[in-house]
């Protein structure tokens, strides 16, 4: 579930730009120190996380105006908005390492309840609320693409950007309003998940990033429901394979079902037909 | 067509001049320059020194290797390190498993590493742009995964220590006696000496078609995927060439030593130099190299330098710092020349 969480990030940004957002992994490290941060002020957790949220999105938007913007203006070739990415990625990850030193720092766990016991099987309570603090974003998130007017927007602009703004779609504004969502659903994620795991270091949104992208391409890129079920399959394989292949395979395992469900099924399980094949 | 318009861009601005005088003394320049990467180990620089250029040297060829594929072909891949280890690993186990010679070796892991190019370029090069960029960093990650699992021959976590130097007729080649800097200096020119003739070639026009236009391309009777995949081939091979040279020249690898920011390093060099530029590799790398050497006092934040750099290349100037369009009048070749010449 925790890669679900990430993984709607990038699908968010891959549905409106068809770019890979590699600086997602270190925006949701971002997200993470900043409520270590603030839970270090003493704001108490709940107003830590929602101000990380604001800030986090906020770095998304400042991404986006500062860095890809720009390309965007100058029509340039794809590739150059994801070294962009790459680039700002490095920025972040070696800044929060300056600022907040790069040794793992611990986090409250601020969610735990004890063991919850459900009759069939003994759950530990940060897991239930992982899963449902998920859903319920999963499920806003739908609310806010499918029936509020700036869905509309952002769904016009997926389609066609140049005819959205024809129709007087600010698309600027749309873009720089799903790079806000992309940032705070991170920051959520950062949250939670370094709750679940109780430390905390700027190199943690690395693997983690580049695990919850292989859900979200093997959910469908772009399909909110398809990047939580992708973060499932990935989270599974994973405890399966670190269970009957040894535990030092587990990180390979995300990129090995890639690759397979690459080959036979590019759009992935709720992917649109959009990818063309030569 | 072409001739006029060429008339009308050229003659004007520092690069044009340039160009026109490298055009005219090409013999001369490129014989200085020959003599001074000849003649340096002479000029009485520290070890220290040398390892840097010999790793600028290794830097070029990965550049090299990775530009075939995305600046020629345009194709993006985030997993070259993979193909890295591959050759380093493999040049390295032969040479300290069994004793072969630094040659074969190298061979061997080169074409280990193309033939896993083949492996993986067969099914994904039919995917598209983003698509391939993915798989192509699952293939780095599991590459190192392999590498720090397969304990038995790679001695896992803790990597190949003792890897002998390359030698020739009993003749050990190392950082003192010069030999790995010349032999460096031989690779890098097959390196480069073969770019160019694959660029020339007709494949390397159908792999710049390929980049421009890959409708076009179709219709003109290229096999879009056949070339990609020759592409990545060829791309591999040269990566995993590097990678055997650079086993044997630090003496020691690990799986830490083939991770994504070596694969990040690969690209920022294509694009720092110019993508589609032979030129603009040995800038990248003599850069990209240097630049963490010379900035030990910004500490911490070279690092972050070095990603603004990347977006302020992306932003102002994409096609890389040489990655200028040739303002000479196109060359035709020696016979229409001569044809032309007999008519007037």
């Amino acid at each position: 579930m925790a890669y679900a969480l990430i993984a709607v990030g990038y699908s968010l940004v891959f549905g409106i730009l068809r770019l890979i957002n590699f600086s997602h992994g270190s925006v949701y490290a971002f997200g993470a120190h900043i409520a270590l941060l603030f839970v270090g002020f003493q704001f108490g957790v709940i107003p830590a996380v929602l101000l990380s949220i604001v800030f986090t999105g906020l770095l998304g938007v400042a991404i986006d105006k500062t860095a890809l913007a720009p390309l965007r203006k100058k029509n340039s070739i794809p590739i150059a908005a994801l070294i962009t990415t790459i680039g700002i990625s490095n920025i972040i990850q070696n800044l929060l390492m300056i600022f907040f030193g790069s040794e793992k720092k611990a986090f409250p766990a601020f969610f735990d309840f004890g063991m919850v016991n459900l009759g069939i099987a003994k759950v530990n309570s940060t897991q239930i609320v992982m899963c449902v603090v998920s859903l319920i974003l999963l499920a806003a998130l739908m609310l806010l693409v499918n029936k509020t007017k700036i869905g509309l927007a952002m769904r016009a602009t997926e389609q066609n950007a140049k005819a959205a703004s024809l129709m007087g779609i600010n698309v600027n504004f749309v873009i720089g309003f799903t790079f806000f969502l992309g940032g705070a659903s991170a920051a959520i994620a950062g949250s939670l998940i370094s709750g679940y795991y109780q430390i905390v270091y700027p190199g943690m949104g690395f693997m983690a990033g580049l695990k919850a992208f292989a859900a979200a391409v093997l959910g469908g890129i772009g399909s909110l429901p398809g990047s939580v079920l992708g973060g499932l399959v990935v989270g599974v394989s994973e405890s399966l394979a670190a269970t009957f292949l040894g535990s030092t395979y587990r990180d390979s395992m995300a990129f090995i079902i890639l690759i397979i469900v690459l080959i036979f099924k590019p759009t992935g399980f709720f992917g649109k037909k959009t990818i063309t094949k030569v | 067509m072409s001739d006029n318009k060429n008339k009308e861009t050229a003659g004007s601005g520092f690069i044009y001049h340039m160009e026109l005088f490298l055009e005219r003394y090409k013999l001369p320049v490129s014989a200085v320059c020959a003599l001074v990467l000849l003649a340096v180990p002479f000029m009485g620089f520290s070890q220290y020194i040398m390892r840097i250029l010999i790793m600028i040297g290794v830097y070029t060829m990965l550049g090299m290797g990775l530009n075939i594929l995305t600046g020629y072909v345009g194709q993006l891949s985030l997993g070259h390190a993979g193909f890295f280890g591959i050759g380093a690993y493999t040049g390295a186990l032969l040479m300290l498993r069994l004793g072969v010679n630094f040659v074969f070796a190298a061979i061997v892991g080169a074409c280990l590493a193309a033939l896993c190019g083949l492996l993986l370029g067969l099914p994904t090069l039919r995917l598209k742009g983003t698509y391939l960029a993915i798989v192509t960093l699952g293939f780095g990650e599991i590459a190192r995964m392999v590498f720090m699992n397969w304990a038995p021959v790679t001695n896992g976590t803790l990597g190949l220590k003792n890897i002998p130097r390359p030698s020739f007729f009993g003749f050990d080649l190392t950082l003192a006696n010069h030999g790995l800097y010349y032999l460096m200096l031989v690779l890098v020119a097959l390196v480069t000496v073969s770019c160019l003739a694959i660029i020339r070639s007709k494949t390397g026009r159908s792999f710049i078609a390929i980049k421009e236009d890959e409708i076009a391309a179709t219709m003109m009777g290229i096999q879009i995927t056949r070339s990609k995949v020759l592409a990545f081939v060829i791309s591999a091979f040269i990566t995993g060439l590097a990678g055997s040279f650079y086993a044997p020249l630090v003496g020691f690898i690990d799986p830490n030593s083939f991770t994504f920011d070596v694969s990040s390093l690969i690209i920022s060099i294509v694009i720092l130099g110019g993508m589609g530029t032979i030129r603009g590799m040995f800038l990248g790398a003599v850069v990209l190299i240097i630049f963490p050497e010379v900035s030990r006092f910004l500490m911490d934040y070279r690092f972050v330098v070095y990603g603004i750099i990347l977006v302020v290349m992306m932003r102002f100037r994409p096609q890389g710092v040489l990655g200028w369009k040739s303002q000479m009048p196109y060359k035709l070749p020696r016979l229409a020349r001569e044809e032309l010449a007999k008519q007037s």
